[in-house]
């Protein structure tokens, strides 16, 4: 595949070149190897996914991506350039932004403050301003006010805005999430399990709104999920990871004819 | 009707724009905000609007559906295309693609103005179905971008054409306009119709100026009122309240955030003018209890003392009765401590005029919202006269009553008991339906309401009973009035919805929706456990409860003289909330008798034979159209019937 060429989807997304490359990363836990090896890049526009059972180390790798994890080999590329190792809200400020698989919001805060919370990176007035609201302070938070507003409109939360977060039904707890990170304006949009633990009507809610996202906004975004139908149905590409090795990389339609990927996911009969 | 008084809603709108041009005529809450709109805006946009809608070849008398939730462009766009020469036909959003089919297919829109996606979705699914529609407009353009654009345009862009094309098209604008008149056709708009097909109901500019012009003053409403548009706007009184009235005094119109957040809204508008029905009432009234009793017991005390005075006191006092100097001072000061910030807190704090109307209203109900000195009022109204036929005036108000003839309307009850009227009003046609046209209205303009009713003597108010067809006879002869039944059933929180059967056979039986939300609550309340409403509804505990309640109905009945045939000796709980996806009610909630009957005929035959249960199978349809089936055995419950009490004396 050529780093440049730019690809148009059979319904009709735009996807570019390479946004984040990940080259031969290696992590270990003291004796443990959780990830060996594993290149694979992401491309603007693209919604790839990461999947493989439990423990295959898809976690670990949406954490390296975060920056919470430094990889002990390897090398991580975003933009065409060579990242060096970065604490997280570094990471945050290149335009990176995620979703926690167990729910990280302010429980006591109202979904709106939560979501504002997503803006703190585009924000430059000080403790003291933002306190007295005054002069630079208030025409800034009027105008981050503005773009919280257009993501609560887009994710369809306006009716719970003024809901302290701890009163919400897991499905929409997820959405807040969502909310947060979009409030970020990030330009990759890194997803954890966005429907673990949700029902059938929720999931559709959920993929409808991350197919939205994509759509709407050109976000690229990085999803881990464990069920297998959602992540075919909505994913560009996919990686397979099974004990910390990736075995299989591409289309949802090739990864599926894929006999690793099957075995992986079956379980092989031992002779 | 001075000759100067404007001929038609565009032109009532020039005049706002003159008279008011710098108050508000519309809010919509977008992004948080609620975001305002003058009158000289809103006679900009529609401007606009109109002349992009020439831009695209709209002819003189082409029919224009506008689908969607209540928004000023879609107002806009009605108003539009009435400038244009054209008639707006407003459907109900939620309507599935078959029953759109049918309307779009039968009156031949040309265009169709959609609020989002979902309707887009719908118009294009009919498809073949509907071969008029040329143009699909849409508002919202959220998720449309990749749609093939031949045929759809965003509104913006075509109101962004009209006003680029303006020198060009200005002076056939103007000629158009001119050409609309008195009696030229203002909207048409379909019946939900409780049978058949629905039907287009012709509506002129004089029909719905007239009847706003005269129901405004009786109100005296005024500019500076404020209204809430929330209900459907395919439904006649949407468009009376938020086009007629709201465009004849110049008041403004607030259009919610969207459908979840219309509770939030009206707590933040406070109208002073506010119509729902009943059954938004009995649900915010539902929501105060269940909130009572989980509050501390100091509180439900205060409660408990405040609203017994109010129930003896607040009627009074909204009908200009005289009471005593100490009564009056603890209404006032309870009402600064408890009644105020409770009226605030459901958003009926600076109501003047309150109605409601479709349905029966439950006397405590209706009580309950007058002792805290809102003015609720009731109508009687159908799309066919404009809406008002009867009106309450005030302080003339009972829950027993739907009022006096509105001003202009005469008022006559024929033999049978049914209720004719004939006012300014009175609809011009059903649309390419000459016979029910004829079978509706005579040719002195009396029109049947199809409800059966009385007027009584003393004070004038009249009375509805039931609809005429659905008045029967019991096997013996005894008289047979299902929905007044059912009103009573309804009338309890549990009780969601009932149907009641008895024409031509023995006695009375009943089918029961529980409601979910008071019912569930009561369990959990009473440690019972359930994982559906379906369980909850076969629950023996529950059966026990809701049969006391047909007890007492059968109780007061049975005081009744003319309607103690009418008590119900057996009931069952359906297993299914009866819903309209399902056509067993109207997209207004109303039963829809036949077809339950038919759709049910094992259960009903099941209460007549004499059996302790039955299994039945119910096909159900969910949101997105598909079907699927739902099966359970149902029991069927005896109820206590109460001797006739006053029979002696029925000597009518």
């Amino acid at each position: 595949m050529n780093d440049t060429a730019v690809t148009t989807t059979p319904d009709g997304r735009t996807i570019g070149g390479v946004l984040m490359e990940m080259k031969h990363i290696t992590l270990r836990f003291g004796g443990v190897e959780a990830i060996k090896d594993i290149s694979f890049d992401i491309r603007e526009g693209e919604i790839r996914a990461i999947i493989g059972p439990n423990g295959a180390g898809k976690s670990s790798m949406l954490n390296i991506i975060s920056g919470f994890y430094v990889p002990q080999e390897g090398e991580v590329w975003f933009r065409g350039v060579k990242r060096p190792p970065m604490k997280p809200f570094q990471v945050a400020k290149l335009g990176i932004a995620r979703t926690f698989q167990n729910i990280a919001l302010f429980d006591g805060m109202s979904v709106l403050d939560n979501v504002m919370t997503g803006r703190l990176t585009h924000m430059s007035s000080g403790l003291f301003g933002q306190a007295l609201w005054w002069g630079h302070a208030q025409a800034e938070e009027v105008e981050n006010r503005a773009k919280v507003e257009r993501i609560i409109d887009f994710l369809e939360i306006q009716n719970i805005r003024k809901t302290p977060v701890a009163r919400l039904p897991y499905g929409l707890k997820k959405r807040v999430e969502l909310a947060r990170a979009l409030a970020a304006e990030p330009s990759l949009l890194l997803l954890d399990e966005p429907m673990a633990g949700m029902n059938v009507e929720e999931k559709e809610d959920m993929s409808r709104f991350i197919l939205d996202v994509n759509d709407e906004f050109g976000t690229t975004i990085a999803l881990i999920e464990h069920d297998m139908g959602v992540v075919m149905d909505i994913s560009d590409r996919v990686v397979v990871m099974d004990y910390g090795k990736k075995i299989g990389d591409g289309t949802p339609d090739e990864v599926r004819a894929n006999q690793d990927v099957i075995d992986a996911y079956l379980g092989v009969a031992h002779d | 009707m001075a000759e100067h008084d404007p001929q038609s809603i565009p032109a009532l709108l020039e005049r706002n724009a003159r008279r008011y041009g710098a108050n508000a005529a519309y809010r919509e809450k977008e992004f948080g905000v609620w975001q305002t709109w003058t009158w000289l805006a809103t006679a900009e946009e529609v401007r606009s609007l109109a002349l992009g809608l020439l831009a695209l070849g709209i002819n003189r008398g082409d029919y224009v559906a506008i689908i969607g939730r209540n928004r000023p462009a879609l107002y806009w766009s009605m108003v539009a295309t009435q400038k244009v020469g054209a008639i707006p036909v407003p459907l109900y959003q939620d309507a599935v693609a078959d029953e759109m089919a049918y309307v779009l297919d039968h009156c031949g829109a040309r265009f169709v103005i959609a609020g989002d996606q979902e309707q887009v979705d719908k118009v294009l699914e009919v498809g073949d179905r509907a071969k008029s529609v040329e143009h699909i407009l849409y508002l919202d353009p959220r998720g449309l971008r990749k749609y093939d654009h031949s045929h759809l345009h965003a509104l913006a862009d075509v109101a962004a054409e009209g006003r680029a094309a303006h020198e060009r098209l200005e002076p056939e604008l103007k000629a158009r306009e001119a050409e609309v008149t008195y009696d030229s056709t203002c909207v048409m708009l379909y019946t939900s119709g409780t049978t058949g097909r629905p039907k287009g109901v012709v509506l002129s500019n004089r029909n719905i100026i007239e009847t706003s012009k005269n129901s405004s003053e009786f109100d005296r409403l005024r500019a500076g009122d404020e209204v809430l548009a929330y209900l459907p706007m395919a439904w006649v009184g949407d468009f009376i309240f938020s086009i007629g009235q709201a465009y004849w005094t110049g008041f403004c119109v607030n259009c919610p955030e969207s459908e979840s957040t219309v509770q939030t809204c009206l707590r933040e508008i406070g109208p002073t003018y506010y119509f729902a029905p009943p059954r938004v009432f009995e649900q915010l009234l539902t929501d105060v209890t269940i909130r009572m009793e989980d509050a501390s017991r100091l509180k439900r005390w205060l409660f408990a003392r405040a609203m017994k005075l109010a129930r003896r006191v607040g009627p009074r006092l909204l009908d200009g009765q005289s009471v005593g100097a100490w009564d009056r001072f603890r209404y006032w000061l309870n009402g600064r401590l408890i009644y105020g910030p409770l009226k605030d807190a459901l958003g009926l704090g600076r109501i003047r005029v309150g109605y409601t109307a479709g349905e029966a209203i439950g006397p405590e109900i209706f009580e309950f919202y007058r002792s805290l000195g809102i003015n609720l009022k009731q109508l009687y109204g159908q799309t066919e006269a404009s809406v008002f036929i009867t009106q309450q005036p005030d302080g003339q108000v009972r829950s027993d009553t739907v009022g006096i003839a509105s001003p202009g309307v005469e008022l006559k009850v024929a033999e049978s008991g049914e209720v004719f009227y004939r006012s300014p009003g009175v609809f011009v046609e059903y649309y390419k339906n000459p016979e029910s046209t004829a079978g509706t209205k005579d040719d002195e303009g009396w029109v049947a309401t199809g409800d059966a009713g009385f007027i009584e003597e003393d004070t004038g108010h009249l009375r509805i009973i039931d609809r005429a067809k659905d008045v029967g006879k019991l096997a013996d002869g005894r008289l047979f009035a299902p929905k007044y039944v059912e009103n009573k059933l309804k009338f309890y929180p549990n009780i969601l919805e009932a149907v009641v059967f008895g024409a031509d056979r023995p006695d009375c039986t009943a089918f029961i929706n529980i409601d979910l939300q008071a019912v569930g609550n009561w369990a959990e309340r009473s440690n019972l456990a359930y994982a559906s409403y379906q369980e909850l509804a076969g629950n023996p505990r529950v059966y026990a409860m809701i049969s006391e309640h047909v007890a007492e109905v059968n109780r007061t009945l049975a005081d009744d003289p003319i309607l103690s045939g009418c008590q119900v000796h057996r009931f069952l709980i359906l297993h299914k909330e009866l819903d309209a996806d399902d056509g067993e009610l109207t997209r207004t909630r109303k039963v829809r008798r036949r077809i339950i009957e038919e759709k049910y005929a094992d259960l009903l035959t099941a209460l007549y034979d004499g059996s302790e249960s039955i299994y039945t199978e119910t096909e159900v349809t969910y949101e997105d159209g598909r079907k699927g089936k739902i099966s359970a055995t149902l029991k069927i419950a005896r109820a206590e019937v109460a001797a006739p009490t006053a029979q002696k004396v029925a000597a009518e």
